[in-house]
């Protein structure tokens, strides 16, 4: 069975989402995986909604078009949910994850109905107690890698520290409060909503890294590890 | 021992670059091809190359920098893409008609209007007759390879013609995946040192590069030039051929993808052709027997290897990544189409424009795109039929 998770980012122009999204394809490449990352490019200015795409399997992978049915979304910057369809094609046994200060009860009204699950995190509260500065990519980073366990926990820190360390030669200082932002946002991702229940004819097996509606809320909640 | 790595095309073509450390690169920087220059001068600048950069104001004088470090016996290279290729236009037929071969890197992007920065093959496409030979890449992989067997090409004594290295812009420029590098001294070998035989810094040999030529010898020389475009054929393939001795990876003219017994056939350049692949297998798992015919070399044309590739097909789709505005379909379908009629194929042919302005292709649209083929094959072609677009908004 091809195990092929796709993931679609979606951030402002300067926020980093394409430089999550390489990020992601990088590590993933580490770890013997085949990869694709790439962004889609509208026009170029800081602050206009960009799209880039990881496409991360266990086989060759030849298709070059942008990804309308992915697995996971991840949202860099929750005023797009007024003006992007984040959730446009977005698996039902998939799951969104959104950058945001906003409470269960304002964000779920902004899905337009997506029946998956949907988790959050205040990346910017995980920025400014551990970089000082307002970086989003690298907590969404660590949280979309929690949620969709393309890779297993101690493996993505171990390569994202030999990663950052090769990056930041020049610069080791930055090195702690980057890992420090990767391990709280790891354990900053809440779970806010949760497939309503089992769907018989969705097959649980061999379904790759997907969350399958057919587990059951509880289950799904123990899969990622976490209480909603 | 090969390297893996995960690079996108614009990493991997200048990787190449710095492993093949030409004498001189004069560029000016253009979106999506500005990684290229960019990444040669950090190269330099940290002592990994010793390639003379030299920045410009514009592609015009980009060309006639390289065609003067060329001519003068330099090793030289560029890259550009769009409009810089356009700006380069009355220079590039100067490089090919003064036997100058200079390797572009050129990363596919559409022309004005309206401006766009995206993929399409119109900046290439529109520059095919002007003596350059070209070779498209499907991936970052074929871009990598492909620019290491570019001055092979076209530093043979045969051909000494201008090559163009093209990839599609962002889709495989700003892509980045898995891919396999070769050791540098492996690239070095394979390379080699450039000797030209006429040069104009050899103090031995005076001689003049590009003067007027009265009609009594202007057409011979174009004739000339004809012949190492021909020549060029050979070439190509005798470079695949050691190449795939130094790499493992087999190239040539075209990549047949499930042709052989094919009935319907998609033909296509770029990166067109993996999304092609992924529908082909879907469609042969439902028993359908469809296949790709991936266009590699453009310039010099190989027709009939092409013609000859389709000859079980009953109807062929030829798609093309740019509009060229005749009425009549694109460049690939045009040439592709005179080849078959040569070759007096009884296949059914449609020309489809599609990937305009950086507009998505799918594996839904290739899939759908068989059916045609198939439904055309078994009851006909509509003459409204015959040039059309996919992935239009109606």
């Amino acid at each position: 069975m091809r195990h092929l998770t796709e993931i679609r980012w979606h951030g402002r122009g300067g926020q980093g989402a394409k430089t999550a999204a390489l990020l992601l394809a990088d590590v993933a490449f580490g770890i013997g995986k085949h990869v694709q990352g790439f962004p889609e490019y509208g026009p170029e200015r800081m602050g206009a909604p960009v799209t880039a795409y990881d496409r991360i399997s266990d086989s060759e992978i030849r298709v070059h078009s942008n990804i309308y049915e992915p697995d996971f979304v991840a949202v860099v910057d929750d005023t797009l949910l007024h003006s992007v369809d984040v959730t446009a094609g977005l698996k039902k046994d998939g799951a969104i994850l959104i950058n945001t200060e906003m409470k269960k009860e304002e964000i779920l009204p902004l899905l337009k109905g997506f029946e998956g699950a949907v988790f959050i995190i205040d990346a910017r509260r995980v920025c400014m107690e551990t970089l000082g500065k307002y970086f989003p990519n690298m907590p969404m980073l660590a949280a979309l890698v929690r949620i969709s366990r393309v890779m297993e926990r101690d493996v993505f820190f171990r390569e994202m520290e030999s990663s950052l360390k090769h990056k930041f030669a020049k610069k080791p200082e930055v090195l702690e409060g980057n890992m420090q932002a990767l391990y709280k946002a790891f354990e900053a991702v809440e779970l806010v909503s949760r497939p309503a229940g089992r769907v018989s004819s969705m097959p649980s097996k061999d379904r790759g890294y997907r969350y399958t509606a057919s587990l059951q809320s509880g289950q799904l909640a123990r899969a990622a590890g976490m209480h909603a | 021992m090969a390297v893996r790595k995960s690079l996108s095309g614009n990493e991997a073509v200048a990787y190449a670059m710095k492993q093949i450390n030409p004498d001189v690169m004069p560029a000016f920087p253009i979106t999506p091809s500005t990684e290229l220059p960019q990444f040669v001068s950090s190269y330099i600048a940290n002592g990994e190359m010793d390639t003379e950069f030299i920045p410009v104001e514009s592609e015009h004088s980009a060309m006639s920098a390289a065609i003067g470090a060329e001519a003068a016996g330099a090793r030289t290279m560029t890259a550009t893409s769009s409009a810089g290729l356009a700006l380069m236009w009355e220079m590039l037929y100067v490089a090919a008609s003064n036997r100058l071969p200079i390797a572009l890197a050129l990363v596919n992007r559409a022309l004005s209007g309206p401006l766009n920065i995206n993929c399409e093959h119109s900046d290439s496409m529109g520059a095919r007759d002007s003596g350059w030979i070209q070779i498209y890449a499907e991936d970052n992989q074929e871009a990598y390879d492909n620019f290491i067997q570019a001055y092979r090409i076209a530093e043979h004594k045969d051909v000494m013609l201008p090559i163009m290295i093209c990839q599609d812009g962002f889709i495989i420029s700003h892509g980045v995946s898995n891919i396999e590098l070769l050791e540098d001294e492996t690239v070095k070998a394979f390379v080699g040192a450039y000797h030209p035989k006429h040069y104009l810094l050899n103090a031995d040999e005076p001689m003049a590069v590009g003067p007027y030529a009265v009609s009594c010898y202007g057409m011979e020389a174009k004739r000339a030039q004809a012949q190492g475009m021909m020549h060029a054929k050979q070439v190509i393939l005798d470079v695949a051929e050691e190449f795939e001795k130094i790499s493992g990876r087999k190239y040539g003219f075209y990549e047949g993808y499930q042709l052989e017994d094919a009935e319907y056939a998609i033909v296509a350049i770029g990166s067109a052709c993996g999304t092609t692949k992924d529908a082909v297998d879907e469609l042969r798992k439902a028993g359908k027997r469809v296949g790709l015919l991936k266009v590699r070399v453009f310039r010099p044309f190989p027709g009939k290897e092409l013609a000859d590739a389709l000859k079980g097909c009953k109807a062929i789709a030829v798609m093309d990544r740019c509009e060229s505005f005749s009425a009549n379909g694109g460049p690939l379908a045009a040439e592709l189409s005179a080849a078959l009629f040569q070759a007096k194929s009884q296949a059914e042919v449609i020309k489809i424009v599609y990937g305009l302005n950086g507009r998505d292709y799918t594996v839904t649209e290739a899939k759908q795109l068989f059916a045609d083929l198939e439904e055309i094959a078994a009851n006909g072609r509509q003459e409204t039929e015959e040039y059309r677009y996919i992935g239009l908004r109606e």
